[in-house]
């Protein structure tokens, strides 16, 4: 029978002291601790959990061995499925997920999967045991990966298992794509957790070759053609930021999320022994509402600014994760809801000076179910601020669709590729970010999953 | 990766060094540029690919000392290795996909500022192999800092010199030069110039004033280099492009230049920090 005590709580880093520095937010179960969360579990005939987990990782069975303290039988289970459980268990939108699906979850509290999730993997790391390597004989026929970001490194540890000889090809001098440039030390440690994994990735026999950018140093025609790779898969992600497109908006001081956070994250730039500057101000605001926008807001109240986050319709509507949202409001980042920026105001110098916004009030649902804002006439009003940052979202980045013939593109720039991942051209696969635009990493190694098996499918017939 | 075979200082701020860099040597096309990162702790630092040589898997890269991070890069010796040299990245220059008949009937002329010599030369040189007319000026402040003079005379068909101080060729700015040539009867269908960002803007009103289509290649501040950050953003047109994956190259008439040049300098506090900083542990040894 299930243990019917409240969700066991998670130790986490002072609110107060962890906004000065970059360790990690959440400290995460203990053994004991992560044994008593695991008896919450209802072990559901017809888990709905494992339906709403997009790799599928078979919950209630790795939960069972958790409660009883066999975490090695844990982590194999989850390795069945997911080649990132340490980093899944950390960056997934749990509540919308498989947390959001618990049973336990319509009348309290579901059972903490991304934590117990987390607490394996720490612990199969920790104890140097890496997953048993399933991986059958070589076959000895050569995948190319585009991007070693999530989908990435999804679909060569599949196609690795599988028996393919993968290289993936990344364009930045570390591996992880966004786990690396994107998410934040404080949220994802990147010795700790990131090189980690993607080190697993490699005991599998995926090779990675940094510093290559596919479409400029190699293209996907030469790899095919040149070098013997008999399918290639494009994981290379939603690369280009986008911008408002109101006056002042190239002010010095303004900033995408992903300029902020690359200088941060991928080029470390909060320590002071790297070289890469980075500008956060004195007060910073930043404008959306998403992941990406509570991780740049973070980082700038890290790096000792005042930070405000703009965001044009209310708290209810925030696309981020809850838990991030909760972690910025106890670290003292403002949150002004039903707030449009208009126009950045300079100085004679041509730096930011303040941001003027118009408030916002929600009208009749869109398209998308949400309530559209609409502006209030006449509501103007500015915030001084000395930088701004862009967290609007990002677009595919258009190099590879430009120089692969016969790759078609929908109208927003993403890449056109069905349920398997094939795109319009034989042989090539494609999925994550550079097919539906950004997303989460749990999507992108869903996808990447999907394609490995559509890669395998391909190539067997 | 990426040993350097061959180290020269043009001037005591200008190095030159041919570094191995297979594929990025094969790629590489005239207009385009590289990153080099020298070490763990470094800079991704935009660097114009000076020339390539794929049958010997190397590129020619030409670095000014500006900050603490190009003083690194400058500090690598013959058969040290950098930790990363990436690209080639941006377009091609446009002429790289012109017809031959196109090439012959255009007649450039390249003005070339200081540092930005170097990338002008693989210009030259392609444009010279493939038959069309080429001539060049080289400007600097003074003798002591022209580069490639040797180099450019053999990949053009008049290769003019200027320097600020008199101190060689012609007395005056590029600007003034370039008049000067027209005014004596040179005809040139197309304008190409590579330097300072204030070099640049002037060029192009000149440029605009004889009539002359102009094409000049932004040395904006980068990251990443290939289309993530937007660092690189400038209004060309009226529009908010990004250098890195839309340029570097782009019509001089329409380039926010005085846009462009504010956002240079928009690091300049860290960088000097940084710069004074990085002395001190130097000093520490």
């Amino acid at each position: 029978m299930a243990n019917k005590i409240g969700r066991v709580p998670v130790r986490e880093q002072d609110p107060k002291v962890r906004a000065t520095n970059f360790e990690e937010v959440c400290y995460g179960y203990n053994a004991e601790e992560a044994m008593l969360e695991a008896t919450r579990c209802l072990h559901c005939n017809n888990p709905r959990c494992v339906g709403a987990c997009p790799v599928g990782i078979k919950i209630p069975e790795f939960i069972a061995k958790v409660k009883d303290g066999d975490f090695t039988a844990a982590a194999s289970i989850i390795a069945e499925d997911s080649s990132l459980p340490a980093i899944c268990g950390r960056v997934c939108p749990q509540e919308t997920q498989c947390e959001g699906s618990c049973i336990l979850g319509i009348k309290g509290e579901s059972v903490a999967i991304g934590k117990l999730e987390r607490f394996v993997a720490d612990w199969s790391r920790e104890q140097g045991k890496a997953p048993a390597n399933t991986a059958v004989r070589p076959n000895g026929r050569k995948v190319a990966i585009i991007g070693s970001g999530p989908s990435g490194l999804a679909c060569a540890a599949d196609l690795a298992k599988f028996g393919y000889d993968v290289t993936i090809f990344e364009a930045l001098h570390r591996p992880g794509g966004v786990l690396e440039y994107g998410i934040p030390e404080f949220r994802l440690p990147k010795e700790k957790v990131v090189a980690a994994e993607i080190e697993a990735v490699k005991a599998l026999g995926v090779k990675i070759e940094l510093d290559v950018v596919v479409g400029r140093t190699v293209t996907i025609d030469s790899l095919m053609d040149e070098e013997g790779f008999e399918a290639v898969f494009v994981g290379s992600g939603a690369g280009l930021p986008r911008f408002m497109g109101i006056p002042g908006e190239n002010a010095n001081g303004v900033f995408s999320a992903n300029e902020f956070l690359t200088r941060n994250n991928l080029m470390r730039a909060f320590r002071d022994d790297y070289l890469t500057p980075i500008h956060a101000g004195k007060h910073c605001v930043v404008v959306g509402g998403g992941n990406v926008a509570m991780d740049a807001a973070r980082t700038a109240l890290r790096l000792g600014a005042d930070t405000t986050i703009v965001y044009r319709r209310t708290e209810v509507e925030l696309p981020a994760r809850k838990e991030e949202v909760h972690h910025a409001h106890e670290e003292g980042i403002e949150f002004k809801m039903l707030t449009n920026p208009v126009e950045v105001l300079t100085d004679e110098k041509g730096w930011v000076r303040a941001l003027r916004c118009i408030r916002m009030e929600l009208g009749e649902p869109d398209s998308s179910g949400r309530r559209s804002p609409v502006p209030v006439e006449g509501s103007e009003f500015e915030i001084p601020c000395d930088t701004v940052i862009m967290a609007l979202g990002t677009s595919p980045n258009p190099l590879i669709a430009k120089t692969t013939d016969g790759l078609d593109t929908t109208r927003s720039g993403c890449l056109v590729a069905d349920e398997s991942g094939a795109t319009t051209r034989p042989g090539i696969f494609a999925g994550g970010d550079a097919v539906t635009g950004a997303a989460t990493v749990i999507l992108a190694m869903g996808a990447g999953r999907k394609a490995a098996r559509g890669i395998d499918e391909y190539l067997k017939s | 990766m990426y040993k350097i075979i061959l180290k020269e200082m043009l001037t005591p701020t200008i190095c030159r060094m041919v570094v191995e860099a297979p594929r990025l040597a094969a790629a590489a096309r005239p207009g385009q540029f590289l990153m080099v990162r020298a070490d763990e702790k470094g800079e991704r630092i935009p660097l114009t690919v000076s020339d390539f040589d794929a049958e010997k898997g190397t590129v020619t890269i030409v670095t000014q000392t500006v900050g603490a991070s190009t003083e690194d890069i400058v500090a690598f010796e013959v058969g040290e290795s950098f930790a990363d040299v990436v690209g080639p990245l941006g377009n091609p220059s446009e002429f790289v996909g012109m017809t031959p008949e196109d090439l012959a009937a255009n007649s450039y002329i390249f003005i070339a500022g200081g540092v930005g010599t170097a990338p002008v030369y693989p210009q030259a040189k392609w444009l010279h192999e493939h038959g069309a007319k080429v001539d060049v000026i080289i400007g600097a402040k003074t003798a002591g800092l022209l580069i490639y003079k040797e180099e450019m005379a053999a990949v053009c068909d008049n290769l003019h010199i200027c320097t600020d101080d008199g101190s060689e060729g012609f007395h005056g700015m590029v600007t003034a030069l370039l008049e000067k040539l027209v005014a004596d009867g040179n005809k040139y269908t197309r304008a190409v110039a590579i330097g300072p960002m204030i070099m640049m803007k002037f060029t192009t009103l000149t440029a605009r004033k004889l009539g002359l289509p102009i094409i000049v290649s932004l040395n904006t501040l980068m990251v990443d280099g290939t289309g993530m950050c937007g660092a690189c953003r400038v209004t060309v047109a009226g529009k908010t492009r990004f250098a890195c994956v839309e340029g570097p190259e782009f019509d001089g008439y329409e380039v926010d230049f005085d846009e462009a040049m504010c956002r240079q300098g928009q690091y300049r506090t860290e960088e000097e920090v940084a710069r004074e900083h990085h002395k001190c542990k130097i000093g520490r040894g």
